[in-house]
């Protein structure tokens, strides 16, 4: 019980805490659309390849940003963690008959609802520059699911690093070695079968991969649903080991007080 | 809920604890404070203070050794040692970016109070540390006095029988200082809440405290009242500085001849030793100083202090403790 109205409380803050912020409501809001907008027309006329079998290249593209964007709303996530260690408020809330997983998961909830807005707001402008997705309603929510699905365990993994490094340097460094290839070794800009081989291979270990296929599926016609379950039940699983990881850090980093 | 009157508020036995594997931060500590006071842990920077709190308030686990806060064991109770304890930490733990009443109200909430209740607990606090005014800005922009104002009010939200502060007036001008000291004694002495202190000024835990603990390199040097304290060392204390650095060697052989004289010690420019009498002690002392060379710049004749305390019993005086120890402060 505590554990729900604990999480609740902390999410409130954090979320409070980014509406007073004009400016990171901008980059925030403003940073995606860019990328949508910029790769939309970079990479327009890459569905001439033979075999990129899509229809037109915003169609493609715009779910891989939505799940780009949430795998960047999550992957950041341990910088607001070093923050509230260097304020004194991790102490502070650990002092506290606090639920002890309601200070991960607060933060995880924050950042769903922001990248929820953000994937809407995607979607959205996809539409509107001529994206047309024959899933429809349901795939747009599979799509959402698939983009929590991401986020969630990268945040997991990005707080546990931030509790155990507690730098910020040292955040900000292994999130952009990471989040990147990730991103690049996933077919969220380019269609696997144009892919070069090793990078098709190495993918297929890549949550990043699971996320954006079973979401293009869910999107596409003639949905495979046993193809997108598949990729769903992987991304639990990989959550699932996230959430041990973070817990244990977080253990850790009680312990060394 | 345990833990009537009579009983101790705190009790810690035998602490332990190292970091790394190597520095030694509490050896074997022991007190206990009685319930409804202000008891202040004495000691320079690293000397174990903020290690007890962090064990106390179950932030930390001790390598070995217990303790009870208000009445459960800290080790194998500690969700009922939080519930019973209000903190503040050294380093603040206000959310910058939340304000006065919100990071209240969080706290409360945190603390199971709902509604009018915490409603009415929030404003009291903003009314009693004269933050109402402020109560609707984000706390990013009060003064550093005031902050703490705030974090003391976030430690009283669920009004707890045990407050912890570590270090309360550290970093604050002189006036703000003063001002927190009101507040800390109305908290004991009105409300009937324990508070312990931890502090390196002397003029504060003489101030505030009606018992005290010096603690040194972990371990628990003497305990007592600050009065009680002070009576036990006998008779003045005697400082006289030099004009330059002198050697130990020099000054002792000095005084060597002078009768009524102990506690001599010498730390850079500075004599220090007691005499039942200063004053008649002093003329004797300075001609032995001149015959020998030894230039004296000023001379001071004191009632004994908490610093003549720290000096008896560890040998050294505090600001020289403090400096030492800078180095691997927790």
């Amino acid at each position: 019980m505590t554990f729900f109205t604990h999480s609740l409380f902390m999410a409130q803050r954090l979320l409070r805490n980014l509406l007073r912020q004009p400016w990171w409501i901008v980059i925030s809001l403003v940073q995606p659309i860019l990328w949508l907008l910029l790769y939309g027309q970079l990479f327009k006329r890459v569905v001439e390849l033979p075999g990129f079998n899509a229809d037109s290249y915003i169609s493609f593209v715009t779910p891989g940003v939505v799940i780009m964007s949430s795998l960047f709303a999550g992957g950041w996530n341990g910088m607001g963690v070093i923050m509230d260690m260097n304020q004194g408020v991790m102490d502070r809330l650990l002092v506290l008959p606090m639920n002890r997983a309601a200070i991960i998961t607060g933060r995880i909830l924050s950042m769903s609802v922001v990248s929820v807005v953000q994937s809407l707001i995607l979607i959205t402008l996809g539409y509107a520059t001529g994206a047309r997705f024959a899933g429809g309603i349901v795939g747009v929510i599979v799509l959402f699911i698939c983009g929590m699905l991401l986020a969630a365990p990268f945040a997991a993994l990005s707080i546990a690093l931030a509790l155990l490094v507690r730098k910020p340097e040292s955040v900000i460094g292994a999130s952009n070695f990471i989040l990147m290839p990730l991103m690049f070794l996933s077919p969220i800009l380019m269609a696997k079968n144009v892919m070069p081989d090793w990078i098709r291979s190495v993918s297929r270990f890549n949550p990043v991969n699971w996320s954006v296929e079973a979401a293009r599926e869910a999107l596409g016609e003639h949905t495979d649903w046993n193809f997108v379950l598949l990729r769903i039940g992987c991304l639990l699983a990989f959550a699932a080991i996230s959430a041990a990881l973070a817990t244990r850090a977080f253990r850790a980093y009680q312990r060394s007080a | 809920m345990s833990g009537g009157r009579t009983a101790p508020a705190i009790e810690a036995r035998e602490l332990v604890k190292t970091y790394g594997g190597k520095v030694r931060a509490l050896d074997g500590l022991s007190f206990t404070v009685e319930a409804g006071a202000v008891f202040a842990l004495l000691g320079p920077n690293g000397a174990g203070k903020s290690t007890t709190i962090k064990i106390l308030n179950t932030l930390s686990r001790p390598d070995s050794g217990s303790a009870l806060v208000a009445g459960f064991d800290v080790l194998k109770e500690p969700e009922r040692v939080r519930r019973a304890i209000g903190c503040v930490a050294q380093k603040s733990g206000v959310d910058p970016e939340a304000t006065g009443r919100e990071n209240l109200t969080l706290q409360g909430r945190i603390h199971g109070l709902r509604g009018q209740t915490l409603k009415s607990h929030v404003d009291e606090l903003l009314n009693r540390f004269r933050l109402t005014e402020a109560a609707d800005l984000v706390a990013r922009t009060y003064s550093g006095g005031m902050q703490r104002k705030l974090d003391i009010a976030m430690g009283l939200i669920h009004r707890p029988r045990v407050l912890f502060l570590d270090e309360p007036t550290t970093g604050l001008d002189p006036e703000a200082r003063a001002g927190l000291w009101d507040d800390i004694s109305r908290l004991a002495n009105e409300d009937g809440i324990t508070v312990l202190l931890t502090t390196h000024y002397l003029e504060e835990a003489d101030q505030l405290a009606r018992r005290l603990a010096i603690v040194d390199r972990g371990k628990l040097v003497v305990e007592g009242s600050p009065d009680q304290l002070k009576g036990e060392l006998l008779g003045d204390a005697i400082h006289i500085e030099f004009a330059s650095a002198e050697a130990e060697s020099n000054v002792r052989g000095a005084l060597n001849l002078l009768d009524g004289l102990s506690e001599i010690v010498v730390d850079g420019h500075t004599l220090h030793a007691r005499a039942a009498q200063g004053a008649t002690a002093v003329p004797g002392m300075l001609a032995a100083l001149e015959s020998n060379a030894l230039k004296v710049a000023s001379v001071k004749v004191a009632r004994p202090s908490l610093d003549d305390v720290y000096l008896h019993y560890t040998g050294r005086t505090f600001s020289e403790a403090d400096q030492a120890n800078q180095k691997g402060a927790r």
